[in-house]
């Protein structure tokens, strides 16, 4: 049995038939051919299959593809706006905040949530809001700099960008 | 006017680009068509006869195209998985096939493979696929597995024991009889579960009428999958390519040849279409190997003044079900415990044993952390004993400078060293004197700091040939092809296969230094057995101390030859030519320089080069390095612990490495931190637990914790910089130098905040739950 589902992924409409078993990240990579968007776990500790779902940051493995029926979604490849990085994604390549770079989107799409939410945060509380995204390569310590900076970055408005606010839905 | 002086630079990694915008290329990202997935039955029995295999049911299910039992495959396997002698060559090691037949030894072990058109059709196939086993009983335990009466794993074999081997040199016994103090202490290696983020993955490719196989795996190896796939399917070695794409992440877990390799390429010959295997983290967690797993038992002998005088040590290595293929590289501990201390005596016994685990293999630092925690806890153990400051016991055992090159009790040269002054460093910025104050403040108030020292010394950059030889039966040397094109641009291709290292950055600020290129005319091509002669592949901290060498040989014969015909183009004598900066002019005429640019061109328009010489511009070398590179340093780890929960914090994490020259220093910090957070995370939080049932109980993340980035402190770092003498650039490594310093430093610091509760040792990882029972065994009392 297979389910129509339609969504927008990074400004573009995608329209599929799936399994209603289907898990979000599968569908995005495989369907939508989006294959930035990365798998490393399967119970859901990793972060690596991070996106942003209606404003919020999600890990799309925790989603059913037709859970996501007319979402929004962004993924780490609707961040650039052409050849320009998003501060985020200067800022950990600036700092050195990725070596393998296989958690890099997932870490990013939650870093952008958390700048969202708390422009200005603390160690601390960089700390805590990347919790859920894990990295064996790093020890952090680059990416909590990378954060620090994107912060400032965005602060100052460079590379600002119109964000609708979150829904809830 | 080139840039001048790459190395020392921290510029900023060229691979990070496609890496933060999502369009990497990891195995699983790879575009291709007609694939056939591959899944696999795995042993949920750690120990059992197959009785038979039931696949009817799982073949009627939609979209498989095929199944197979080992029984179906053994005969294609021209010979077992590969085991090298390392270390100890008369072990008894098992033939390993891809796949079993009659017995499973480890749960996750294959028994038969599904391929059909989807991944989701292929799992659901193999869950239809019905084994019957007759159960064994399991070997859990590390001694009980070579007493009487223990199951045997390999019957053929007639025990569980692989090896029982001495390394001993000096009169452990004279050492022991001219003591005043006598200790003896466990010191348990739980095992880890490494956990790249990428787990692996193989996508093969066989071409039946050409019998071409390309294979593309999550590896550091590369070319070693490339010679054993070719020996083990007996297809020519000329006609596979193994190409290794974007890696994420390995830290000695990708460094062998594994099952699903060949499976997949079989498959892929079997069906005459792509073949591909992703594993997903349950699998990895069991197929993947394991590292540490190991008992150490040590005596120590020592003066009250705190002289070390000798060490007596065995060293109990858990190989898992099979012997990996560098299965015993962890008994190289044993050979550098003695680590930056004199000492009279060592006597070192090594025993392996076989248990139904997954097999273990390196795990970033592979038997050096297990040393460094060994010789770094025994000087804490000897500090108490003797009641000396822990600094004071390490300085008045230290290697001086002045020994250096030292040659180590069990033979081994240091290459150089100054392990005061890393030291020295370390507590100048940790501030320890007035932290001791703080301690002693804190204590009475009831709060408990802990600070805890490692020093370690690092044997790494494997090669020189010889010695990896005799060692392990593979000769290791640096590989490099420099090659100039036409319009002066150059490719770099290394025989290493980096997964997170940077070494499209590194090895080309090699380059540029001696072409006097800008970087960004400079291509480093790695990962693909295709495009270079042979490469050794990346572990073992090696890269930089041998293909990177190799990078600057080549390109130092490429500048020569360049020289050469820029004479020949200037009407001058090549010793009158000077090439500075990618140009070429005659002594004192820097006005009329010819380009690196326009001696390309010259290189390959054969009429304008002197008589005799060969058309092109490029150079490849095979370095064979003189000695191993030692790194060295020394890390602080701050504690305070919480008498209430048993947590443990990290309050400052502070250390000072010397890997020789940095070439690129932002990138050797990123190293560190990595490394430090992994022993860290051995230390506090990660073990791989069995039961006695055979089952792996911390078989997820949600039960094997891989530290958080609010587990983790920021970390200080300083350098130091010894040249190594052994390579013409002075590098040595910096991979894993942060992983073999880190647990000992943070255990120590538990220890240390231990100290009025009478507590002397703590098995790691130190969890709220163990700490908050030692501190409460005499009702929270203090001694």
């Amino acid at each position: 049995m297979r389910r129509k589902v339609s969504m927008t992924i990074n400004g573009t409409q995608y329209e599929h038939e799936v399994e209603p078993r289907l898990l979000l990240v599968y569908h995005i990579r495989e369907n939508a051919g989006l294959t930035g968007t990365h798998i490393g776990c399967d119970t859901s500790n990793c972060g690596a299959c991070t996106v942003e779902i209606d404003g919020h940051s999600v890990k799309s493995c925790t989603v059913f593809a037709v859970q996501a029926e007319g979402a929004q979604i962004t993924t780490i490849e609707g961040l650039a706006k052409g050849n320009e990085l998003h501060p985020i994604q200067q800022a950990f390549w600036d700092e050195h905040g990725l070596q393998c770079g296989y958690c890099t989107p997932g870490m990013i799409m939650a870093a952008k949530q958390l700048l969202e939410r708390n422009p200005n945060p603390s160690e601390r509380e960089i700390r805590l809001g990347i919790e859920g995204n894990l990295c064996r390569c790093t020890g952090y310590h680059n990416i909590v700099k990378a954060i620090q900076t994107a912060s400032k970055v965005m602060a100052t408005g460079a590379g600002k960008e119109a964000k609708a606010p979150a829904t809830v839905s | 006017m080139a840039i001048s002086q790459m190395v020392g630079a921290s510029i900023k990694r060229r691979e990070d680009p496609e890496l933060v915008t999502g369009t990497g290329s990891f195995v699983d990202d790879l575009p291709q068509t007609g694939l056939a997935y591959m899944s696999i039955v795995r042993s949920p029995e750690p120990h059992a006869r197959i009785v038979s295999i039931e696949t009817s049911r799982a073949r009627e299910a939609d979209g498989v195209v095929a199944i197979f039992t080992g029984k179906d495959l053994r005969a294609e396997f021209q010979a077992p998985m590969p085991v090298t002698p390392t270390f100890v060559p008369d072990k008894k090691a098992p033939d390993q096939y891809p796949i079993a037949t009659d017995k499973v030894r480890y749960v996750g072990e294959p028994v038969a493979i599904v391929l059909a058109t989807s991944k989701a059709a292929a799992e659901d196939a193999a869950e239809r696929v019905e084994v019957r086993y007759q159960p064994l009983p399991p070997v859990t335990d590390i001694e009980k597995a070579i007493e009487t009466g223990a199951s045997l794993i390999h019957e053929d074999l007639g025990t569980n024991l692989s090896y029982d081997t001495k390394f001993a040199a000096g009169d452990i016994e004279a050492a022991f009889r001219e003591a005043d103090i006598r200790f003896k202490q466990r010191l348990v290696q739980q095992r880890l579960i490494p956990i790249a983020i990428e787990g692996r993955g193989v996508v093969a490719d066989y071409k039946k009428f050409a019998n071409t196989l390309t294979v593309w795996s999550s590896t550091q190896i590369p070319h070693f999958v490339k010679v054993f796939l070719a020996v083990l399917l007996g297809i020519p070695e000329s006609q596979v390519r193994v190409v290794a794409p974007d890696v994420g992440g390995g830290f000695g877990s990708k460094i062998r040849v594994y099952p699903e390799e060949f499976l997949t390429a079989l498959a892929s010959k079997r069906l005459g279409r792509p073949v591909k295997w992703i594993e997903d983290r349950n699998e990895n967690m069991r197929a993947t190997h394991h590292g540490r797993s190991q008992l150490w038992d040590v005596e120590v002998a020592a003066k009250k003044d705190g002289t070390l005088l000798g060490v007596r040590v065995t060293q109990w290595l858990d190989l898992g079900a099979y012997c990996s293929q560098f299965g015993t590289f962890m008994v190289i501990g044993l050979l550098v415990a003695q680590g930056a201390y004199r000492m009279k005596a060592f006597d070192g016994r090594g025993i392996g044993v076989f248990t139904n685990r997954t097999p273990t293999d390196a795990y970033r630092g592979a038997g050096r952390p297990e040393a460094t925690f060994l010789i770094e806890r025994v000087m804490d153990l000897l500090a108490r004993e003797t009641g000396l400051d822990p600094v004071e016991v390490r300085r008045k055992n230290f290697i001086r400078k002045e020994e250096q090159p030292f040659t180590a009790l069990l033979g081994l040269t240091y290459d150089s060293g100054d392990y005061e002054l890393t030291l020295g460093k370390a507590l100048e910025m940790v501030g320890y004197g007035q932290l001791r104050k703080e301690q002693a403040e804190k204590r009475k108030q009831g709060t408990y700091l802990g600070i805890g020292l490692a020093t370690y010394i690092e044997i790494c950059g494997l090669g020189p040939a010889a010695a990896t030889q005799a060692a392990s039966g593979v000769s290791l040397w640096g590989m490099s092809v420099v090659r100039l094109h036409f319009t002066g641009k150059a490719t770099v291709i290394i025989g290493s296969s980096p997964h997170g290292q940077g070494h499209e950055t590194t090895m080309a600020q090699v380059a540029a230094d001696v072409l006097g290129l800008p970087i960004q005319d400079i291509d480093v091509q790695h990962g693909d057995t295709a495009i270079g002669p042979m490469g050794m592949d990346t572990y073992g901290s090696r890269s930089m101390a041998l293909d990177g060498t190799a990078v600057h040989l080549s390109a130092v014969k490429v500048r020569e030859k360049a020289k050469k015909i820029a004479a020949h183009l200037l009407e001058a004598a090549e010793e009158d030519v000077v090439y500075e900066g990618g140009r070429a002019f005659v002594k004192g005429s820097p006005s009329k320089a010819i380009t690196i640019q326009e001696i390309a061109v010259a290189a390959f328009q054969t009429n304008r080069i002197p008589k005799g010489m060969e058309g092109g511009l490029e150079a490849t070398t095979f370095f064979d390095p003189t000695n191993f590179v030692w790194p060295f340093g020394a890390h602080i780890c701050v504690v305070e612990v919480d008498k209430d929960t048993g947590a443990v914090r990290i309050l400052r994490y502070v250390a000072v490495d010397d890997c020789g020259i940095r070439i690129n220093p932002m990138v050797v910090d990123g190293q560190l931190h990595g490394g430090i957070a992994q022993g860290i995370g051995q230390a506090l939080l990660e073990e791989g637990i069995y039961g006695e049932d055979g089952q792996l109980k911390s078989g997820t993340l949600l039960d094997y914790l891989v530290p958080t980035a609010a587990d983790l402190p920021s970390f200080e770092l300083e350098a130091t910089i010894t040249p190594s003498p052994v390579n013409p650039i002075g590098v040595k490594g910096i991979g894993e130098a942060g992983t073999i310093a880190s647990s000992a430093a943070v255990v120590n610091a538990i220890v240390d905040a231990l100290q009025p509760f009478g507590v002397k040792d703590i098995d790691m990882p130190a969890s709220p739950e163990k700490v908050w029972h030692l501190m409460h065994k005499n009702g929270g009392k203090q001694r």
